[in-house]
């Protein structure tokens, strides 16, 4: 029977108090009665927008059905059949952009909660005894995937999943790339991660970590060692800085230094040897996810005054409705229409405050959203320890550098020719942050499926 | 795992490991360096190749035990295993068309500098081997600079091997005395980068600095090691770690490496606690 409830049942989170003085997830996720429960409030309709707001078109209204059924172990499988990491995408993809922007449900009222069912479904899959996957037999064909992060995974298991021989190589020391760097643990624990790494193990990919493609090993070198084709998911690895004055004072982090100190290298944890700066007054520069996620572990590891400095205003802050919320739940301040313009220190060289200005938001720039102005004579500044810059990243040119043949455009990414990744190199194919620029995990991993199924029908008609 | 399979005390604060590395080994060059972890929960750590050997397929570093992280690694036996080992990584020492270079050491820095004199010498440049230490009783290397050097001069700052005076006085004398070089590779502390630099500036004479600053991936994903060289930013992860000595702002560098000395200090005091309640239960 259809809930006909105009809003999405509540998901349960921590409370905001109890919360930034841990890094436990927020999101406590669904028990199964939520879960049928919204899953009714699906109408099941014959068109599903929702299915083509998906990057990777999981059969959305299918997937729901079986858990109105109570066949959640169908449901995953279902989702299975378009996505490799159900567990994370419930959790960090942008559904109300995708999926939810489009679903009837929230022409009145709010849209299903697609993706907290879809994070049901994988959470309630990995906590079932797990049956030992059967390795598919081999195909005796050598693929290398560089990098480990969400398109490296997807395109991962799909060739697995033909039989094909697969190596990833990770340049750190754990695989999972931004799942495990960039992401927080209270966004995403890294168990889940492991779990779903642990997938690609027992499908018999052989995972090297150490290993930096284009210094340890160049992409001439795998050719040499038998690998017939090779996917390029790299990421957008190399931090921005904003070129203002103050940026190279002690305190000055980009986010990727203090998120990676503080996820990979457990930076906040008594057992860690890795520093990190425990600030009273942080600011934040920037206004995506990738902010919202500093400031927020900014405030976990002690701050008592965390901003996230954003020069337009709130309605083209690119970061996550739900992370905005939580942040703000959670104390974190946004000031808005604000510019820096110079980082100021004491005289032992650490930072003691930071000087902006106030902008207004002019006619629409290229991108579409309205252009930030300077406010004339708007000068202030504010006392802060810490500074971290939260302003974007770039592909790392280690790869592209070393290998000749592998075009790439002005901002540093690789170009492909098409929907399948395949570079100017022959052979070589490349997707996700590395192509687009930094973006989404949904998005990376969708370009790993398309190189995948590219490299699955090269490698069958050259044989 | 990475086998440590030698291991030498040079000087009671100065040991040598060879590492089993075969990934690494295959393109390793001198100046690049790789980054390591002692333990699980350790902190990466970026050491500089001391000699990459194809033969036994093995990578030699020289450390000096200065915190936490080298306190540990120095506990470390032939048998044991470094957590993680990933490299090379930074840019080669650029050693082509140099006929006539002085090397200058300083400290554990010769460790450095070693591999670059010798690589100079092997194709035939004139080298002049400037290296300095503290005193006597911490020279190390000394014969192995002699064996790839056309001339060797070792210095003491307490002047107890007869020779008192730091590396740049020892350098602005033969520059006085009129020697010319193509390049001046200095490697060291920073302080004595610095003064190097100093020195050579009026002779207009490139001097190649070889930067440590704090990092934690290598690949210039974290920007932690920026320097400014030029009035410019670099990662000296990708970008060097060698620079022109003379655009270098070493008093920026020497600053930013002080970022962490309060939790390094005390991480240090922790690690030597543990090793003593270990000795002591022994």
């Amino acid at each position: 029977m259809l809930n006909k409830s105009m809003t999405k049942n509540i998901m349960p989170l921590q409370d905001p108090q109890v919360r930034i003085l841990n890094f436990d997830e927020v999101s406590l996720g669904y028990t199964l009665e939520q879960a049928i429960d919204e899953a009714r409030r699906c109408l099941d309709c014959k068109h599903k927008p929702c299915v083509k707001g998906c990057p990777v078109e999981i059969d959305i209204p299918r997937f729901i059905e079986k858990i109105i059924e109570s066949d959640i172990e169908g449901a995953y499988q279902v989702i299975l059949e378009s996505s490799s990491l159900p567990s994370v995408c419930g959790r960090v993809c942008p559904q109300e952009t995708q999926c939810e922007q489009i679903c009837v449900r929230g022409i009145k009222g709010e849209a299903v909660a697609i993706g907290r069912l879809e994070r049901f479904v994988a959470d309630y899959h990995h906590a079932q005894k797990q049956k030992n996957s059967v390795k598919p037999q081999s195909n005796h064909h050598k693929i290398a995937v560089v990098g480990s992060g969400p398109s490296g995974i997807s395109c991962a298991y799909d060739l697995a999943l033909l039989g094909y021989d697969i190596t990833m190589f990770e340049a750190l020391h754990i695989p999972g790339g931004v799942l495990v760097y960039g992401i927080p643990e209270f966004r995403l624990p890294k168990e889940i991660v492991r779990k779903e790494i642990q997938v690609l193990r027992d499908l018999g990919v052989d995972i090297k970590t150490n290993i930096i493609i284009g210094k340890t090993l160049t992409v001439e070198d795998l050719f040499s060692d038998g690998y017939e084709a090779i996917y390029l998911g790299t990421g957008a690895g190399l931090p921005k800085f904003m070129n203002i004055p103050g940026e190279m004072l002690n305190g000055v982090y980009s986010a990727n230094e203090f998120l990676t100190r503080v996820n990979l290298m457990h930076a906040y944890h008594q057992s860690s040897s890795t520093p990190i700066q425990i600030a009273q007054k942080v600011a934040v520069v920037g206004g995506g996810n990738v902010a919202v996620d500093a400031a927020r572990a900014a405030k976990r590891l002690g701050a008592k005054e965390v901003s996230i400095v954003y020069r337009r205003s709130m309605i083209e802050l690119p970061a996550r409705q739900e992370e905005i919320e939580h942040a703000e739940e959670e104390g974190i301040i946004f000031r808005l229409l604000t510019n820096p313009i110079e980082v100021l220190g004491n005289d032992k060289g650490f930072v003691n405050g930071i000087k902006c200005v106030e902008m207004e938001l002019g006619e629409p720039d290229e991108s579409g959203r309205r252009r930030p102005i300077v406010k004339k004579g708007s000068e202030f500044e504010l006392e802060v320890d810490s500074v971290i810059m939260a302003i974007g990243t770039t592909p790392n040119p280690l790869i592209t550098s070393t290998t000749k043949g592998i075009e790439t455009n002005k901002w540093g990414c690789i170009v492909t020719q098409d929907e399948s990744g395949l570079t100017s190199k022959d052979m070589v194919f490349a997707g996700g942050d590395v192509v687009t620029g930094a973006a989404t995990v949904i998005l990376a991993m969708g370009a790993g499926r398309n190189s995948a199924k590219a490299i699955h029908q090269k490698i069958k008609t050259k044989n | 795992m990475f086998e440590i399979i030698e291991k030498k005390i040079l000087k009671p604060s100065v040991t040598l490991i060879k590492i089993k590395a075969p990934f690494i080994v295959k393109h390793a060059k001198p100046g690049q360096f790789v980054i390591l972890r002692v333990e699980e929960e350790g902190e990466r750590i970026p050491m500089t190749i001391t000699e990459a050997n194809h033969d036994d397929e093995t990578i030699t570093i020289i450390f000096q035990v200065v915190g936490a992280t080298t306190t540990k690694l120095n506990q470390l036996e032939v048998g044991d295993s470094l957590h993680d080992f990933v490299g090379p990584l930074g840019k080669a020492t650029h050693i082509e068309g140099l006929k006539k270079v002085a090397v200058v050491g300083g400290g554990v820095g010769c460790a450095i500098a070693y591999p670059v004199a010798k690589a100079l010498y092997d194709q035939k440049t004139i080298v002049h081997s400037i290296i300095g230490f503290r005193s006597t009783d911490l020279i190390f290397l000394e014969d192995e600079f002699k064996a790839c050097s056309d001339k060797t001069i070792v210095m003491t700052d307490d002047g107890s091997n007869g020779n008192k005076g730091f590396v740049t006085d020892a350098l602005k004398k033969l520059l006085e005395s009129g020697e010319t070089y193509d390049e001046v590779i200095a490697i060291g502390p920073l302080p004595m980068m610095k003064f190097v630099s100093l020195t050579t500036k009026p002779y207009g004479i490139k001097t190649i600095v070889s930067m440590n600053p704090v990092m934690i991936d290598g690949t210039g994903m974290c920007g932690g090691c920026r320097i400014t060289v030029g009035g410019q930013m670099k990662f000296a992860c990708v970008d060097g770690p060698e620079f022109d000595g003379h655009l270098v702002d070493f008093d920026e560098a020497i600053r930013r490496n002080s970022m962490y000395k309060d939790f390094e200090i005390k991480q240090y005091e922790h690690a030597c606690n543990l090793l003593k309640e270990q000795d002591d239960a022994k």
